[in-house]
């Protein structure tokens, strides 16, 4: 796995801390090239990986990077699904059958199925999963990704319901029809990774909040430490900086002195702040005796 | 909801979700695998043959009030979702029911629990505003955003529309942080794309203290990506900006007790946030059912959000609703309107007539 991942809250309007700065950003990034251009800085500050949600938009990205793949060779995406706004909103305005009949592409069985009445009782739910997961994977055609994510929202409530099996039948699916590992975004961590090692799946990749200040920490920060030094798992630190509430430096320094977290996810709209928290992450990697997170970070262009 | 809901009891310490009860054989079905819960579709036989210490109420509000009604008879601890009821009258009678039988209740106005707010409450408390003349609530989101639709929340019946729906949080949240206004002086319902419900609420009501406050609803604004609350509050000494993420302060004087400097002051949800036992789409979803299972175990009955204060909100929208229905003043069409229909039609003359000189 890489070692910086880049996100994409920014470009959707999510900020936890300010609607304001959400809504400038929601203004800024409605350009696609805007979007573009940022990946761009990213890829140049020697970034690899955009982790990404299922957002529409985020289709018209994968489109420039089909069309220019000599520009960024070796990049990859990180699918996160599905973009659960885009299924609570069509749930609330055409209820559950209408919403699936929506969302699922109109050539699909199940698709095609619902809208000739068939009602969703009769369903086999593993397939449905399927057909979802495909539909949310379509605009990736073609494209590297080598981790396939569940959005928290879904893996926390599939936590809390209990219904363990939906996590087999997503790392299942991804392992065999996209050759993926499975990942899991969670606001739960140390109650996931017991669930997930309960049903055999070793070694899980989990993507949660870690930060100084226990931002979205459910069940407490000592227990997510404690959890991240003693336990076998692939961390993925995300929210590292709470959204702003803590100074970059302490926040980079506090997730790289913990030495069992894989990966960083961040995201930011300007060069310099992409460029900052790289050469921060670089630093505090290099403290504590980790290897430079980017093989080829700032190439020197020559002419 | 009751998904979320079951997902949160099942993960909460304190609490063992011992059966579930819902009318559609799928959820029913579906939901009956994955726990040890026993599952019912008839809440009158789930009452019978469970021993229970207390229920979570999250049907539509239509259903409310039997249900409700069935489980104070049992004694039994009650959290119900908002809306609380449709008449106002049932809630009353609902929530003397619960104060006489003197069980623990609940409704889930879950801004109660949002740590913004919770902030601003103590900081109105603590006086900082000096006298309050003003507070705006307003609710925006992209629920009703075409003609038709499929669900609930698009028929009077079974208690849609923007005013019961998004309004009812607004107003609760005003009655949580300042206390419920005394009058409604002028009211406006109106649809953007329901045709049987409204879509936005305006209203500006009064405090018999001489304060007073707006409502400002639109739940037909594509614009916000979820629903987003927002209460400003203007006082002699200060003013208070809230919504979920930020609390911005403007002290005319500092508080150094409270550490507000003079000027702007601005807290994030990072820091006002309580960290819950498990997450699923907001700290408040949760915080309000621990806080529930808490006065339950202790036998409290003091919950932040009780049916007498759901009432009060329901008493505010009973009032909006009939104040919508009053006749507006109108503007009074004398000479102006006369001079004003010549300026279309002349210029000149309506004009030279306006100014009363000629140009």
């Amino acid at each position: 796995m890489e070692r910086i991942l880049f996100g994409d809250n920014q470009f959707f309007g999510v900020n936890h801390m300010s609607e304001e700065k959400a809504r400038a950003q929601a203004m800024r990034f409605q350009d696609i090239r805007e979007i573009i251009k940022t990946l761009d800085n990213a890829y140049d500050a020697g970034i690899r990986v955009f982790m990404c949600t299922t957002h529409e938009r985020v289709g018209e990205v994968c489109d420039h990077f089909r069309a220019n793949p000599d520009r960024y060779p070796g990049f990859q995406f990180y699918p996160c699904m599905p973009y659960a706004h885009k299924y609570a909103n069509a749930v609330t305005e055409y209820g559950m059958t209408g919403a699936l009949s929506k969302l699922l592409p109109g050539e699909s069985k199940i698709g095609s199925l619902l809208k000739g009445g068939l009602s969703l009782a009769r369903m086999d739910m593993e397939s449905l999963a399927g057909m979802l997961i495909d539909a949310e994977m379509q605009m990736f055609n073609g494209l590297s990704t080598p981790i396939i994510f569940i959005q928290n929202v879904v893996t926390d409530l599939i936590l809390g319901l209990g219904a363990y099996d939906a996590f087999r039948m997503f790392a299942d699916h991804v392992k065999a029809k996209y050759n993926a590992e499975p990942g899991f975004i969670t606001m739960n961590l140390p109650r996931l990774l017991d669930v997930l090692e309960g049903i055999g799946i070793e070694n899980p990749i989990i993507c949660a909040n870690i930060n100084k200040i226990a931002f979205r920490t459910a069940g407490g920060l000592d227990n997510y430490e404690k959890t991240i030094a003693e336990r076998k798992f692939r961390p993925i630190a995300m929210s590292i900086f709470a959204s702003g509430a803590i100074p970059a430096t302490e926040a980079v320094e506090y997730v790289c002195e913990q030495k069992n977290i894989e990966a960083l996810l961040f995201g930011a709209s300007s060069a310099g702040n992409i460029r900052n928290t790289v050469d921060l992450i670089n630093k505090y990697d290099a403290q504590f005796g980790r290897g430079s997170a980017l093989a080829a970070v700032s190439p020197q262009v020559s002419v | 909801m009751g998904i979320s809901h079951q997902a949160i009891l099942n993960s909460t310490s304190g609490i063992e979700l011992v059966a579930t009860c819902d009318s559609t054989p799928l959820v029913a079905s579906v939901m009956g695998r994955y726990t040890k819960a026993r599952s019912y579709s008839d809440y009158a036989e789930m009452l019978a043959k469970e021993p229970l210490d207390a229920v979570v109420i999250a049907t539509p509000p239509k259903a409310h009030v039997p249900m409700v009604e069935a489980a104070i008879a049992k004694g039994l601890a009650i959290f119900c979702e908002k809306p609380f009821v449709l008449e106002t009258a049932d809630g009353i009678a609902l929530a003397k029911a619960a104060e006489t039988a003197g069980i623990v209740n609940q409704v889930g106005y879950h801004y109660r629990f949002v740590g913004s707010f919770v902030h601003v409450k103590s900081l109105v408390d603590a006086g900082i505003l000096g006298r309050i003349h003003h507070v705006t609530a307003e609710a925006y989101g992209p629920v009703v955003l075409r003609p038709k639709t499929g669900s609930w929340r698009g028929s009077k019946q079974t208690g849609g529309g923007a005013l019961y729906d998004y309004a009812t949080h607004a107003l609760d949240l005003l009655n949580y942080c300042v206390g419920r206004p005394d009058t409604v002086l002028s009211a406006s319902l109106g649809s953007v794309f329901s045709e049987e419900v409204d879509d936005e609420v305006y209203a500006l009501m009064g405090y018999d203290d001489g304060m007073t406050a707006t409502l400002q609803v639109n739940w037909s604004d594509e614009s916000y990506r979820k629903m987003s609350t927002k209460l400003t509050l203007y006082g002699t000494k200060g003013k208070i900006i809230a919504d979920r993420q930020e609390v911005q302060v403007y002290m005319r004087e500092p508080r150094p007790d409270l550490g507000l400097n003079q000027g702007w002051n601005v807290r994030y949800t990072t820091e006002l946030t309580e960290p819950v036992d498990y997450y699923l789409r907001g700290e408040e979803y949760s915080a309000q059912i621990e806080h529930f299972a808490r006065h339950v175990a202790a036998g409290d009955k003091a919950t932040r959000s009780t049916f007498a204060t759901a009432v009060e909100a329901d008493m505010t929208v009973d009032a909006i609703r009939a104040a919508a229905t009053r006749d507006a003043i109108r503007i009074d069409d004398g000479e102006m309107v006369a001079a004003s229909t010549q300026t279309r039609a002349r210029p000149r003359t309506g004009l030279a007539r306006l100014f009363g000189k000629s140009q």
